[in-house]
């Protein structure tokens, strides 16, 4: 193996083992802190997760679309924050947990796939992707005993398949593929049941895109951690569609025509 | 006892110079062209997979001539120099006068102090953001760095390839069709044959590109380009 001076010298082509060599103090996985009280005296984590992500599957390919608050306790932290990140041409990811870790998580997998590609010269396959995703949730379990939770949701168009495909993850970077629909965070429940009474296969674009927003309308409305579209300062859900054209972020006066129908709709019922 | 044989320092110098220079010349032409688009690369390499031209980061692009296994290694490793810069700060901190300094002192350090010098001469080019100028960077296997305007050529025969296109250009920026025509015809008066557009590597950085800028292009759209 050739050495350069004066270069960073690797044997593999991934970013996340360059930078764990040549800059291990920017990694917060790898400060190796000691694990919160609570986990070490074996009671049940509560990992906060205040968000709703969720993806569903149409007929071009997938909506990946989220809630835009970030709590501290119960204090409301932020309320433009972005969930939903742009990965490469072909995959975007949505995010719930600790949003600096989470946002972290979301840089370093943008870079690494980046990485690899200019590296390698072709991309990685979408399943690579995925599996490399889980590679990095599992290097960040010991933060989770700190309570610094990073919970994606992988969303990628399998050029090679010709169709968009959903991925889910457990905190030790377990990978599951999901068919239809899911969603993630601490209105992820409210928002699967959303989804669950109204999806249908091969949807056209504006009906998932419709589905999507009104799922995350019925999580905000049912949990505090899910922030609903912000009427008086203009702040509204982002959505993203990932599809063989690329990802195509969706304009905010598409969505905030979409959510003033369901809110005409549900103001109707009250009267 | 028999005397330990002398070689004075001039002599090793001048030796691994030539050595590394005979292993650049072997090789083939690659040649780095301003147009008003961007920068144009064009390289005589008949496979369609081992490239010598590559994208580094949004606006920098390396070329390579000389012993491949060499060059694609300083590739690689220019390609992790830029993506951790570009990471632990932003990515406007990426600079091709950055990375082609760190080129100089790596290809610098290995000419003097290892038996073997690297055989390789290589290009880090940047193409300028809106009215900015672009930078073109040639290092040459013992570390010397020199920054070219307009055109750069490296590997091969490629002062004779200079000289010709130093002849054909006028004064003036020329557009994609006409540098891409300029540099097939000196590769192939280099070459002594008329090559192929799938025997040509060709790729561009374009100014007008959002993001990354490097782009490659297809053996179709060498061809249409070189059609009259």
């Amino acid at each position: 193996m050739m050495k350069f001076p004066h270069l960073p010298n690797a044997d593999n082509s991934s970013f996340c083992d360059l930078l764990a060599q040549q800059h291990p103090e920017v990694l917060l996985s790898r400060m190796g802190a000691a694990p919160m009280e609570a986990a070490r005296s074996g009671v049940p984590l509560s990992v906060p997760q205040a968000t709703t992500v969720l993806a569903i599957k149409y007929q071009q390919g997938v909506v990946i679309a989220g809630d835009r608050r970030a709590t501290e306790g119960f204090q409301i932290a932020d309320r433009r924050i972005e969930k939903v990140f742009k990965i490469d041409d072909h995959s975007a990811m949505a995010i719930a947990g600790a949003a600096g870790p989470c946002i972290e998580m979301a840089k370093l997998f943008q870079t690494e796939l980046e990485h690899y590609e200019k590296l390698e010269g072709m991309p990685l396959s979408c399943e690579g992707k995925a599996n490399k995703l889980g590679q990095m949730v599992k290097a960040n379990l010991p933060m989770v005993f700190q309570g610094l939770v990073v919970m994606p949701l992988y969303v990628g168009y399998d050029v090679k398949r010709g169709e968009g495909r959903i991925f889910k993850y457990d905190i030790t970077g377990g990978r599951y593929e999901e068919s239809d629909y899911h969603a993630i965070g601490s209105g992820g429940k409210d928002a699967r049941n959303t989804m669950r009474e109204h999806f249908q296969r091969q949807l056209p674009e504006a009906d998932a895109l419709s589905l999507a927003l009104v799922a995350l309308f019925n999580a905000a409305d049912d949990d505090v951690g899910t922030g609903g579209p912000d009427l008086v300062r203009g702040i509204y859900p982002t959505a993203k569609l990932v599809t063989a054209q690329g990802i195509a972020d969706v304009p905010e006066d598409r969505i905030r025509t979409v959510f003033d129908g369901v809110i005409a709709a549900r103001r109707s019922r009250e009267v | 006892m028999p005397m330990p044989y002398y070689v004075s320092p001039e002599q090793m110098m001048q030796d691994k110079a030539e050595y590394a220079r005979k292993g650049i010349a072997k090789g083939r032409s690659s040649i780095a062209m301003e147009y008003d688009g961007g920068v144009l690369f064009t390289a005589d390499n008949p496979s369609a997979t081992l490239y010598k031209i590559s994208e580094v980061y949004d606006s920098i692009a390396f070329a390579g001539a000389g012993k491949y296994s060499e060059f694609e290694h300083l590739r690689k490793a220019g390609i992790r120099h830029a993506d951790l810069k570009g990471f632990l700060y932003s990515r406007e901190d990426v600079t091709a006068r950055a990375l082609a300094n760190s080129y100089s002192q790596s290809l610098g350090t290995i000419f003097s102090q290892e038996m073997k010098p690297l055989e390789v001469e290589i290009l880090v080019v940047q193409v300028g953001a809106d009215t900015q100028p672009n930078e073109i960077y040639r290092i040459s296997f013992d570390g010397s760095i020199i920054d070219e305007t307009a055109l750069a050529v490296i590997g091969g025969r490629s002062d004779a390839v200079l000289a010709g296109l130093k002849a054909k250009m006028s004064g003036q920026m020329p557009s994609l069709k006409a540098a891409v025509g300029l540099c097939a015809a000196a590769l192939d008066q280099a070459a002594n044959q008329k090559l192929t557009p799938e025997g040509l590597e060709v790729a561009v950085l374009e100014r007008a590109r959002v993001g990354r800028k490097f782009r490659r292009l297809s053996a179709d759209e060498i061809r249409h380009l070189l059609s009259a």
